[in-house]
């Protein structure tokens, strides 16, 4: 029998259909494999046995009533942004320390409803503010990927590293995100996985702890396309508790995946090769832009001029609403508080023992650029950026079905290569990534080859606003192209 | 140019001259709506602490506003009976500061965007005359939850039901020149969104409060700013906070003037500040200085879409405008025939006006609205009764008026009867049947009455002719006689006849 960590969620779906095994004795297995592995990858905040037991068994009764549904009996890590009810959601954050919601996330709450088990949470950067999920209350996650030959502890991207990490390490056979600046994408891209973060709206933010509202994508982690797209399917849905969620139907988006992309026409955004841009991540945009054509897609030259301002505008706007959104952690109502000479002793004692450095970081540049006399200087220019760029978009595809680019202008790096480096040198691991979530338009990431060390690389696709299947359907021919097949050899316990 | 209504009277003799006041005023009116602005938490008063909450209210984690649609239809009615500018295109804003009492650490209000912009509002005073008051804008915000500092000496306790209820801040121009005219001002917005029924507008449960905006100015300088619409012709303004009845606007107001003047005339400047009133001293004090203002970093809240507005949507609710009290008064007069004064009583309680119509229902206008504003109104003042407590009936009433109408008691026997309706209750025609209290209209039993009087009494008969007046003694005693059903009518024509002729 094939061990459970190379089954993809559809190879599980199978085989609990052909009764190969049961839902228990995988959620069994899950739990054991998270459990073995937490101290070297140390991608768990919360493991939870005996919920998935629960919950296995009785995926495995509705099974046996042949009342089956879309993921049961699938164990599915959940990204610790993500309410779930009873459980305790810190966001990564010691300022959430303990915090047990008596809430559902309506993302997690339609997994669930089709089956999936749940069978712990997911470490990432505090606040989903990183690229590295370094900044983890709990410490950081470890990449399973080591380049060839060395034993260098590599981050397995941030901000959602713990998903991505349970997942490449086989533990999962799914996991969710959510997507702020590229904290689906890049992680997927860093662990040789497929991350996809569908249309604004797509997903519904209510239980999913605020960093940037407007910018924040849920999304998931899958192992292959197919996956990817089932779990977006699940995760999707319009819903009346969140203002901005999109109110029309899901489409089946797995029925998008293998299709061909003969005839579509693919663009090419000349801004995305940058200066200074590692020569393999540029063969492999080229390889990928090859694979499509060869595929029978057209390929298009674009232009997205406002590109070089994505990151810049992401900076203020991101930040300004997280200094807004993170106000409510003040150690009133619950999480931790530190007691202080007065009122504002306290918020400053709470605040400071609360937040990591990184998130103090953001809330002080949120501040500042909404506070009187920059706002307009700052905020009001990047929503005109931000304007601009949904213009770049919508331009482009007048012209095109899709756009390809790199997902990240690196491979993994090692663990506190960055500590003393600049903190933009962090932030230009989103370069990539940001204009999507400023846009709102869905983005995916594929695995598509290994750089010379070994270490996997992604590409990117870009579909317009709810036009998922198009993204699914470019994405799985990326995935046949490449025919990546690469695992990381297992080291860890 | 309209006629300038505004009452430039109130002048303040100063050591080095009269000084004259400028008033603007935010009131914050609670949206009369079952739930929250933002979310399904109650919203009723009383409740024990922290009872209507949501975990929206609670600022939760991942918790997200969900406008409630019934708060923006009221806040439209409203704005429509300001006869305002309604903004199709309006947006929430985030105003953020710190207090254990806002749980979000934000409030939710609509700064730059309001729902409603400009109109203005027909203000009556006491004495019925009336003046206008310019409303710059109408905004939707979220109220903060309330913090008890005196349940603990060393502890401050927080209840979030008001958390998230639904405000209307209307915000005045500086076109108010007297404390009376303020209370004034505030007193009509209660009674048209009492019309409107959006709002409860009982300032003692906190469904009211004004913040109020005070400067002084030497005469002549409030028409300067009025011809340029230059703020720099006025004195510096103090914002006091959170004033809960009209009384307090008045003393908060007479007392921020002169405490302004006295600064200036000892050579001092006025502060821009932040200041609150304490009802108990009569004082403002400050509050927090221009420097320590908060700066909000107000900013479009993420979390909501723009609220855009169906004309058509907003069409409708025009239409289906109740009558507002300047219209109703004006009808009262216009085509009942009211004196202004009556008019005015009537029209300025929706329940009063509602109690009046009702006792009215096609009779006669003048005679019902002297029964309801008289007799009834006074008898409720005295014993502290509201309308809606009046142990006598619209129906009732409206009974009694027409016995008196069409003749069947005098009003004097009314009275008597009103008395009866007001302690026993019951139908005022079986009243009046049941105990013999109908009119006599027989000229015959009249007249044999007053025969009978004028043969006992020959010589003050005889009197009358030379002095007029003295027939009101036989009018008495006929009445007497009669136990007062007599027709007065009947029994003064009689006794004319038979006494002057």
């Amino acid at each position: 029998m094939t061990k459970f960590s190379d089954l993809t969620l559809h190879d599980v779906l199978a085989g609990l259909e052909a009764k190969d095994f049961s839902a228990v004795e995988l959620a069994e297995a899950t739990v054991s494999a998270a459990e073995a592995a937490q101290g070297d990858l140390n991608c768990f905040t919360v493991i939870d046995g005996e919920r998935a037991k629960a919950m296995a068994e009785s995926s495995d009764a509705r099974r046996a009533r042949g009342e089956a549904k879309l993921l049961d009996g699938v164990p599915i890590a959940m990204k610790d942004l993500f309410a779930v009810q009873g459980v305790e959601t810190t966001a990564s954050s010691n300022i959430l320390k303990g915090f047990k919601p008596e809430y559902e996330s309506t993302v997690s709450g339609n997994l669930w409803n089709e089956g999936a088990v749940f069978f712990g949470k997911t470490s990432m950067d505090e606040f989903a503010m990183g690229s590295s999920n370094e900044t983890a209350a709990t410490g950081p996650v470890i990449n399973p990927w080591r380049a060839q030959g060395s034993t260098e502890k590599l981050v397995p991207g941030g901000s959602s590293g713990g998903s991505a990490a349970a997942l490449a390490a086989g533990i999962s056979y799914g996991a969710t995100g959510t997507d702020t600046g590229g904290s689906i994408r890049q992680p997927a891209a860093f662990t040789g996985l497929v991350g996809a973060k569908p249309t604004y709206g797509r997903c519904s933010r209510w239980g999913v702890v605020a960093f940037a509202s407007s910018l924040d994508h849920p999304g998931p982690f899958g192992k292959t396309v197919k996956d990817t797209a089932l779990l977006t399917q699940v995760m999707s849905g319009h819903d009346p508790k969140d203002s901005t969620s999109y109110p029309g139907e899901v489409p089946n988006w797995v029925k998008a995946v293998g299709k061909s992309v003969k005839g579509m026409k693919i663009g090419v955004p000349k801004e995305y090769r940058m200066d200074g841009m590692p020569g393999e991540i540029d063969k492999l945009w080229t390889k990928g832009v090859e694979w499509l054509r060869e595929a029978g897609a057209e390929i298009v030259d674009i232009s997205l001029p406002m590109t070089k301002y994505a990151l810049p505008a992401y900076y203020i706007i991101a930040p300004a609403e997280a200094s807004s959104n993170l106000a409510r952690y003040d150690g009133m109502r619950y999480g931790v508080r530190v007691e202080g000479d007065d009122l504002t002793d306290t918020y400053e004692k709470t605040r400071s023992a609360g937040f990591g450095n990184e998130v103090q970081r953001r809330i002080l540049m949120g501040t500042y650029v909404l506070s009187a006399g920059y706002y307009d200087a700052y905020y009001v220019k990047a929503l005109k950026v931000r304007r601009k760029i949904f213009e770049d978009f919508n331009l482009a595809f007048e012209k095109v079905d899709a756009i390809l680019t790199p997902t990240t202008p690196s491979a993994a790096f090692g663990i506190g290569s960055k500590a003393d480096a600049d903190p933009i040198e962090m932030y230009l691991n989103d370069i990539f990534t940001v204009t999507a979530n400023i846009a709102g338009v869905p983005a995916i990431s594929v695995p598509a080859g290994l750089d010379a060390s070994g270490l996997p690389l992604g590409l990117q696709v870009i579909a317009p606003a709810l036009d998922e299947a198009a993204m699914f359907t470019v994405a799985g021919a990326i995935e046949e192209a490449a025919g990546f097949t690469a695992k990381p050899e297992k080291w860890w316990g | 140019m309209p006629l300038d209504t505004t009452d430039h009277s109130y002048v303040i003799p100063g050591a080095t001259g009269d000084w004259e006041i400028v008033v603007g005023l935010e009131v914050h009116a609670q949206v009369k709506s079952n739930a929250k602005l933002f979310s399904g938490a109650a919203t009723e008063f009383g409740a024990e602490p922290n009872t209507q909450v949501s975990l929206v209210d609670a600022g939760m984690p991942g918790m997200l506003p969900v406008i409630n649609q019934r708060c923006v239809e009221q806040a439209v009615r409203t704005g429509l009976g300001l006869n305002a500018q309604i903004n199709n295109f309006s947006r929430f804003d985030r105003k953020n500061y710190f207090y254990p009492d806002l749980p979000q650490g934000y409030q939710i209000s609509q700064f730059a965007h309001p729902i409603v912009g400009e109109g203005e509002i027909e203000c009556e005073r006491d004495d019925g005359s009336t003046f206008v008051v310019g409303i710059e804008r109408l905004h939707l915000e979220q109220d903060a939850g309330k913090s008890i500092h005196d349940l603990d000496p060393n502890a401050t306790y927080v209840d979030l039901n008001r958390s998230g209820v639904a405000l209307m801040e209307i915000v005045s121009r500086p076109h108010v020149r007297t404390p009376a005219d303020a209370a004034a001002y505030v007193r009509t917005l209660r009674t048209i969104v009492r019309y409107l029924d959006t709002c409860g507008g009982d300032m003692e449960k906190g469904q009211m409060r004004a913040d109020v905006n005070v400067s002084v100015c030497r005469p002549g300088q409030y028409e300067k700013f009025q011809e340029t619409g230059s703020f720099e012709h006025l004195g510096t303004r103090c914002e006091i906070k959170n004033v809960n009845s009209l009384r307090f606007i008045m003393q908060a107001i007479e007392y921020e003037a002169k405490r302004q003047i006295d600064i200036i005339e000892d050579g001092g400047e006025i502060v821009q500040e932040t200041r609150l009133f304490d009802a108990n001293t009569g004082v403002t004090r400050s509050m927090r200085s221009k420097e320590e203002a908060h700066d909000y970093r107000y900013f479009p809240d993420p979390d909501l879409l723009p609220l855009e507005l169906d004309q058509a949507w907003v069409d409708e609710i025009r239409v289906n405008l109740p009558e507002l009290p300047a219209q109703k008064r004006k009808r009262f007069v216009e085509e009942l025939g009211l004196s202004e004064y009556d008019a005015s009583v009537l029209a300025a309680d929706k329940d009063r006006a509602d109690y009046f119509e009702a006792v009215l229902a096609g009779r006669d206008a003048k005679l019902a609205a002297n029964w309801v504003n008289n007799e009834l109104f006074g008898r409720l003042n005295k014993e502290s009764l509201s309308i809606t407590e009046s142990p006598v009936s619209a129906e009732q009433l409206g009974g009694l008026v027409e016995l008196i109408k069409d003749s069947t008691i005098s009003g004097k026997i009314g009275k008597d009867v009103f008395e009866i309706l007001w302690e026993e209750g019951g139908d005022p025609a079986e009243i009046v049947e049941s105990r013999g209290l109908k009119q006599v209209t027989d000229t015959g039993a009249i007249e044999r009455v007053i025969d009978d009087l004028i043969a006992a009494n020959p010589e003050q008969a005889a009197q009358v002719k030379d002095k007029p007046k003295t027939m009101g003694w036989f009018v008495g005693q006929v009445m007497k006689a009669m136990q007062g059903k007599a027709n007065p009518q009947a029994v003064n024509e009689i006794l004319r006849k038979k006494l002057l002729d």
